[in-house]
């Protein structure tokens, strides 16, 4: 903003002379104005980034947090340390499925539901209302929630089961009395999943939806008039003029499961024997739970790169969303 | 090629708005009709319940003799032109004019051949690998023209195409999409609000106010033997002078309105003098406005730059009609005299629409 400083801008300024109009002038006005968002960058995103940089090269506990001098730094060692532990390369793999999956199922689930959404029906304000609602509430709340629908004892869904005769003895997922929801391994992912895509897939669908009716209404006329049933106009028209906006919220989503910590943290703690685990849970176990700051900020570190890449790529859709 | 009709169509959005008010009419095969009114009198409502986009309240459609109230639009054989021309953005001019055949299932060679057929008869074979967004106003016209083209469609409908056209480029794609609808021979329907469009290019104009129709006839028609006051006045500019006259309203074109000489030498039988006061002179290059006023109401004559005029600026010139040139309307309901009269012996209809 400061750099685009005209020289008419400028000439208002030494014209009037005063200092009355000394805060009108862009060089000062623009650096005054973006004061406060740089220093909270700085403050809350740079100084924790650089630090965790800086920990990732050194020996640092949660005992000994100081860097003391060049004694300390370690080099590479922390990153041999992790990729050599299994439970991280678990973590990793389990960070990207949980992501890859559930982002999947959710971009289809957003599309067909935007859809519907779309369509005129009576009471359509109280059900997008409601589909929204998981949004609003606290990832934590919600999951505690979670926690309780999925208990291994007073599970709600168990004894549903049980009434229809599906769960218990003699029946088809029998004979135990309960699913054991978060201690069985494929369960427990399943659990995982289901709870990210419980998570992401109100936002999606009301990005798409959003998309969805900014599509001219000339348009689908025209597609219409043309002779264009149903699925040629999705799969030639709505999808297509929909992706860019699909990608942003993909994006978005993208980066709330790749980084997010509560869902396996609350639910499973990583379990059983780490087979939820994900890097943002796994980088806590280690670095504060293990005292290990050094080794946990070389894990979250992991996260960085493939961050930065999404980010560019959110940028680049944004812009050439501007230019069209 | 085909015939469109409408029944006693109508169209009710809510309580207050009646868009499309029992509108009758009947195209000729092959015919240019121009639906002509202001903005917002349901011209696109009536044109988009013929293409099936809006279910009518009641009333029925027929195009080709054939009812087609519950068909879908792409089983009436028609092609429409929107305002917007509402190019697919996200795909090539080449697949744009495609589309509809894509969607007809013709198989690519077939295909290939008529998108090219139809790009060269508009001229834009040169931009078959463009997106719209990289095309001039000119052009998407064009674009959205082929598409509708290339169908082979019964009907042609079309919505204001020129209005989002330069004054310069409209005149000449007027005579251009005149010209193309003579070629082709297809039966179209052309929606504006501009008097000069629909006098230019039409077979015949459908005036239109606030739902209803005012009268259908050739421009001639409209324009010298207006059905109504309202038609009068919408059609041509300067519209129609309107003089107050007992129960009647005495109305004649600006341009038979002319400057009398002072001796009277112009006298005779067939005219109608009226003395013009504060008269008031407006010079336009090839014609001139003289504005004033004739038994206190305001009143317009046009005559050519040249024209012997000698009156200064407040001053009062008798002024002439010649009979012939005089149309009476009924003051109260606005109709015209000897048509209101007409209509009372045969209920004929208010002029002369062919077919109906
Ligand atoms: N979808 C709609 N819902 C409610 N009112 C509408 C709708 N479409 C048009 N109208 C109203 O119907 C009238 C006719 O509109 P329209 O046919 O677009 O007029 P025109 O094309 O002659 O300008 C206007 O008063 C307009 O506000
Ligand atoms: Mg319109």
């Amino acid at each position: 903003m400061s750099a685009t400083t005209t020289s008419g801008g400028a000439a208002v300024g030494a014209a009037s002379g005063g200092e009355r109009f000394f805060l009108e002038r862009e060089k000062v006005l623009g650096p005054l104005m973006l004061l406060p968002a740089v220093i909270y960058i700085v403050a809350l995103v740079g100084f924790p980034l650089v630090l965790a940089v800086l920990y990732a090269f050194t020996n640092v506990t949660v005992g000994d947090p100081r860097i003391d001098g060049t004694g300390d730094f370690v080099g590479l060692d922390n990153f041999r340390a992790v990729l050599n532990d299994n439970v991280f390369r678990k973590a990793l793999r389990n960070t990207i499925g949980f992501t890859v999956i559930s982002q999947i199922i959710v971009i289809i689930l957003a599309n067909i539901l935007s859809l519907v959404l779309a369509a005129d029906f009576k009471g359509k304000r109280l059900v997008r209302f409601l589909i929204l609602l998981p949004w609003t509430t606290p990832i934590a709340l919600g999951v505690l929630g979670w926690f309780w629908l999925l208990d291994s004892v007073y599970s709600p869904i168990d004894y549903a089961l049980r009434r229809l005769d599906l769960l218990g003895p003699q029946t088809p997922l029998g004979p135990a009395r309960n699913m054991y929801w978060l201690g069985e391994t494929e369960l427990a992912r399943f659990a995982v999943l289901l709870v990210h895509i419980w998570r992401t897939l109100p936002l999606a669908t009301v990005i798409l939806l959003a998309g969805l009716t900014s599509i001219p209404q000339d348009i689908k006329d025209a597609a219409n008039v043309d002779g264009a049933g149903f699925w040629r106009q999705l799969f030639y028209i709505r999808l297509p003029l929909l992706l860019p906006i699909m990608a942003v919220a993909s994006l978005f989503s993208i980066v709330f499961t790749f980084t997010d910590l509560t869902v396996s943290l609350v639910l499973t703690r990583g379990g059983p024997v780490n087979d939820t685990q994900v890097l943002a849970t796994w980088a806590y176990f280690k670095g504060i739970q293990g005292g290990s700051l050094a080794q946990g900020a070389a894990i979250a570190l992991f996260l960085l790169p493939v961050l930065i890449a999404i980010a560019i790529a959110m940028l680049r859709l944004a812009r050439r969303a501007g230019a069209d | 090629m085909a015939v469109v009709e409408t029944r006693k169509l109508s169209k009710r959005f809510s309580d207050e708005v009646m868009a499309v008010d029992a509108i009758d009419l009947r195209s000729t095969d092959g015919e240019f009709l121009v639906l002509l009114g202001p903005s917002g009198c349901g011209k696109t409502t009536l044109l988009r319940m013929i293409g099936g986009l809006e279910p009518p309240t009641s009333g029925e459609i027929l195009i080709g003799d054939r009812l087609v109230n519950h068909l879908p639009p792409r089983a009436r054989q028609i092609a429409m032109v929107f305002q917007s021309y509402a190019l697919y953005p996200h795909m090539t001019v080449y697949n744009n004019i495609a589309f509809p055949l894509k969607a007809q299932k013709v198989d690519k060679a077939a295909l290939k051949l008529k998108v090219d057929w139809a790009a060269l008869i508009l001229g834009i074979d040169g931009l078959l690998d463009r997106k719209p967004r990289q095309l001039s106003g000119g052009q998407r016209q064009r674009v959205a023209l082929a598409r509708a083209l290339v169908r082979e469609p019964n009907v042609f409908l079309l919505d204001e195409p020129l209005s989002n056209l330069d004054a310069q480029r409209r005149a000449s794609a007027r005579d251009e999409l005149q010209q193309f609808q003579r070629d082709i021979g297809t039966t179209t329907i052309y929606v504006t609000h501009d008097q000069i469009e629909a006098m230019g290019m039409g077979d015949r104009i459908v005036v239109i106010e606030q739902g209803r129709i005012r009268q259908i006839g050739t421009p001639r028609e409209i324009y010298e033997e207006p059905a109504d006051t309202y038609v009068a006045t919408f059609v041509g500019s300067p519209p129609m002078n309107l003089i107050p006259d007992g129960g009647d309203l005495v109305g004649f074109r600006p341009e038979s309105f002319f400057p009398l000489d002072d001796d009277g030498r112009s006298s005779g039988d067939d005219l109608v003098r009226f003395t013009l006061t504060d008269a008031r002179e407006e010079y336009l290059g090839s014609e001139k406005l003289v504005y004033g006023e004739v038994n206190g109401v305001k009143a317009v004559a046009r005559m050519a730059t040249n024209a012997p005029l000698s009156v200064r600026d407040g001053g009062s010139a008798p002024f002439g009609v010649h009979k012939q040139d005089l149309r009476i309307f009924d003051r109260e309901s606005g109709l015209r005299r000897q048509l209101a009269r007409a209509a009372q012996v045969e209920p004929a209809p208010v002029s002369g629409a062919p077919g109906r």
